[in-house]
């Protein structure tokens, strides 16, 4: 069966079940109650630390064939993982399905799990590194689920994902189960992606290496919702955790991309006061808030707020006063923390509120623009962030379908070749983010509009951007590059790539060898 | 028919150019023994979508040099057509293999 866009997906494939084909962005809707998760009562004398995770595993218990699941805030340096499943092992529990909002290098561990069968399912909205090419081989027997940001929370509330027990990488906690993440050694910020998981799974583990005097404050998930605290050696290396100040790009081609990204904004009207704005860690989409930045300096224009990951950069432009309010759920570097932390204008929110699909209205409708990167874009504007030029996952959707279809204008910015891959493709290879949410390409040589934004098209022209055709654009690539030969696939699915209301925009297929 | 000038534009040592950088190759020649033929050892990090193209293009610049026995070890990373033709055609001169049809 073809979905919408007109992909080849199975109505029932083996492992994941039957699928739901993507229909448009905005079309399909909930029919389901929330999930109702486990009450739960305490005595008032019971004590929550407990001293090992094998006490927290035998006293749950945890058994075969559960799902456990965990946020990525501590990324590249996270130890919960890792150690969460060392314990499984050794305990001989198997089959269990990991949901992991992000997996990283440091992940590598889940590959020995995966091969001894403790491991048998993934679900996850972005991944990187050695497991990401394990599963892009046939590591798993069953296909990884790639969610959104937002699909993630929005399958947790309606009871699509359901976890027996959420492990908390939690910065700091009190013994009775207040956690917050801008505390202790391994403090990462924002906790928003860990909030579905902490209010819908049936158990709760907070797993740290501070503990704090009762009552933590500030209080980022409640002790209302948290049934252990397990005290670690080390939850995280800060080293992997925060970046160091996250520069904006030298490369002349990724500026010039950058200043005119910015033209885009101001020339669709959207620069004026109460302006909202995404943009990513990545030098160039940071060179576009700096660009855009010097305009609103020259404007005196304030804008509303700034949504997403949050950097440094960000945090000044809110205490430079460039933005009022910054919206949350994760930071990236030790200004972020530190701000997060003593602004009260810099907010902490939920996976939920920043990006679902299903809920009275996420943070990311509010937004004017969003600058987003891209693998691939194909002639009818989809997005590939999953799969790189040989086919290998090297990443996922994570906010990017979510942002793409809130934001007032989307934009992509990318080179036209990436290294000698032309960027514009007949078909890309993996569907991530829609086509119809996405309103503007902008490379070195030219921006290209989506011919379903005429109204867009007519103000980038007035405003004398290097509008071009995307035909003639893939072929101007073409010419420089070449014209790149198909990658051939095999049929066997490793991944199914939802969309964030949960229907099925695209699937992964193995590469050879 | 062999003949007396044709032995100019044989690679008679190893010549190397280019570099690892991105969308640059490294191109490395070595002699081959007589009558094995051109050999490619290619890596590239576009194989999938251009190894085809670079084995033509290489195979092409050989045939026009009029080189014959020849190892070619190329290291490419993400090098466009013109940059392949260049760096292979400055490896086969600094192995002594480009005569009156080479680079001036």
């Amino acid at each position: 069966m073809k979905n919408s866009i007109g992909r080849d997906i199975p109505e029932v494939i083996e492992g994941y079940g039957e699928t739901i084909p993507y229909v448009g962005a905005f079309e399909t809707q909930p029919a389901m109650k929330r999930q109702a998760p486990k009450v739960k009562t305490i005595h008032p004398r019971k004590q929550k630390l407990v001293d090992t995770l094998e006490t927290v595993f035998q006293q749950i218990p945890i058994t075969d064939g559960m799902t456990l699941s965990f946020h990525h805030h501590f990324r590249n340096g996270d130890g919960v993982v890792n150690q969460v499943l060392a314990t499984a092992a050794a305990l001989g529990i198997k089959n269990l399905k990991v949901a992991l909002s992000s997996v990283f290098p440091v992940h590598e561990t889940l590959i020995a799990h995966m091969k001894s069968g403790v491991v048998t399912a993934l679900d996850t909205n972005y991944m990187s590194g050695p497991v990401a090419k394990a599963i892009s081989k046939g590591m798993l027997a069953i296909p990884v689920v790639l969610r959104t940001h937002g699909g993630r929370a929005r399958a947790i509330e309606c009871g699509q994902l359901l976890i027996d027990v959420a492990f908390i990488a939690a910065p700091a906690a009190d013994e009775y189960g207040n956690l917050n993440g801008v505390q202790g050694p391994a403090a990462c910020g924002s906790l928003g992606y860990a909030f579905p998981d902490a209010e819908y799974a049936d158990h709760v583990v907070a797993v740290t290496d501070y503990i704090v005097e009762y009552p933590l404050a500030p209080i980022s998930i409640p002790q209302c919702r948290v049934d252990y605290v397990v005290k670690v050696d080390c939850a995280g290396d800060p080293k992997g955790i925060v970046s160091g100040t996250t520069k904006i790009t030298k490369d002349p081609v990724g500026l010039k991309i950058a200043a005119m990204a910015a033209k885009v904004i101001e020339a669709a009207g959207l620069l004026k006061n109460g302006f909202s704005f995404q943009t990513g860690a990545g030098g160039v989409s940071l060179a576009v808030a700096h660009f855009v930045r010097q305009r609103m300096e020259q404007e005196h224009i304030v804008g509303s707020f700034a949504l997403g990951g949050i950097t440094g950069y960000m945090v000044e432009m809110l205490e430079k006063g460039f933005f009022k309010k910054l919206i949350d759920v994760q930071g990236f570097d030790l200004e972020a923390i530190r701000s997060i932390q003593t602004n009260p204008n810099h907010l902490e929110v939920s996976a939920n509120f920043y990006a679902s699909p299903f809920n009275a209205g996420c943070a990311i409708n509010k937004l004017d623009v969003v600058v987003l990167g891209a693998t691939e874009i194909d002639i009818d504007f989809h997005v590939n962030v999953v799969t790189g030029s040989d086919g290998v996952i090297m990443g996922g959707s994570g906010g990017h379908a979510d942002a793409a279809a809130g934001a007032k204008v989307t934009i992509v910015v990318a080179n036209l070749l990436r290294g000698r891959l032309p960027i514009i493709v007949e078909q890309v290879l993996t569907a991530t983010t829609p086509g119809e949410t996405i309103d503007v390409l902008v490379t070195e040589r030219g921006v290209v509009v989506n011919p379903q934004r005429p109204e867009l098209l007519q103000q980038l022209l007035a405003a004398g951007l290097p509008v071009k055709d995307i035909h003639d654009l893939k072929a101007m690539a073409e010419k420089i590059a070449g014209v790149p030969q198909k990658l051939k696939t095999s049929d066997r699915i490793v991944a199914v790539v939802e969309y964030r209301d949960g229907s099925v925009i695209d699937v992964v297929r193995q590469v050879n060898q | 028919m062999m003949v007396a000038a044709d032995n100019e534009e044989e690679v008679r040592k190893v010549g190397q150019a280019g570099t690892l950088e991105s969308n640059d190759v490294m191109i490395t020649v070595a002699p081959g023994e007589a009558g094995s033929g051109v050999f490619i050892d290619l890596t590239s990090i576009v194989k999938d979508q251009y190894g085809d193209a670079i084995r033509r293009t290489l195979l092409d610049v050989v045939a026009e040099q009029g080189s014959r026995d020849i190892y070619i070890t190329v290291a490419d990373r993400g090098a466009l057509d013109c940059t392949i033709r260049a760096r292979l055609l400055t490896a086969l001169t600094r192995a002594g293999a480009v005569g009156k049809k080479g680079v001036v």
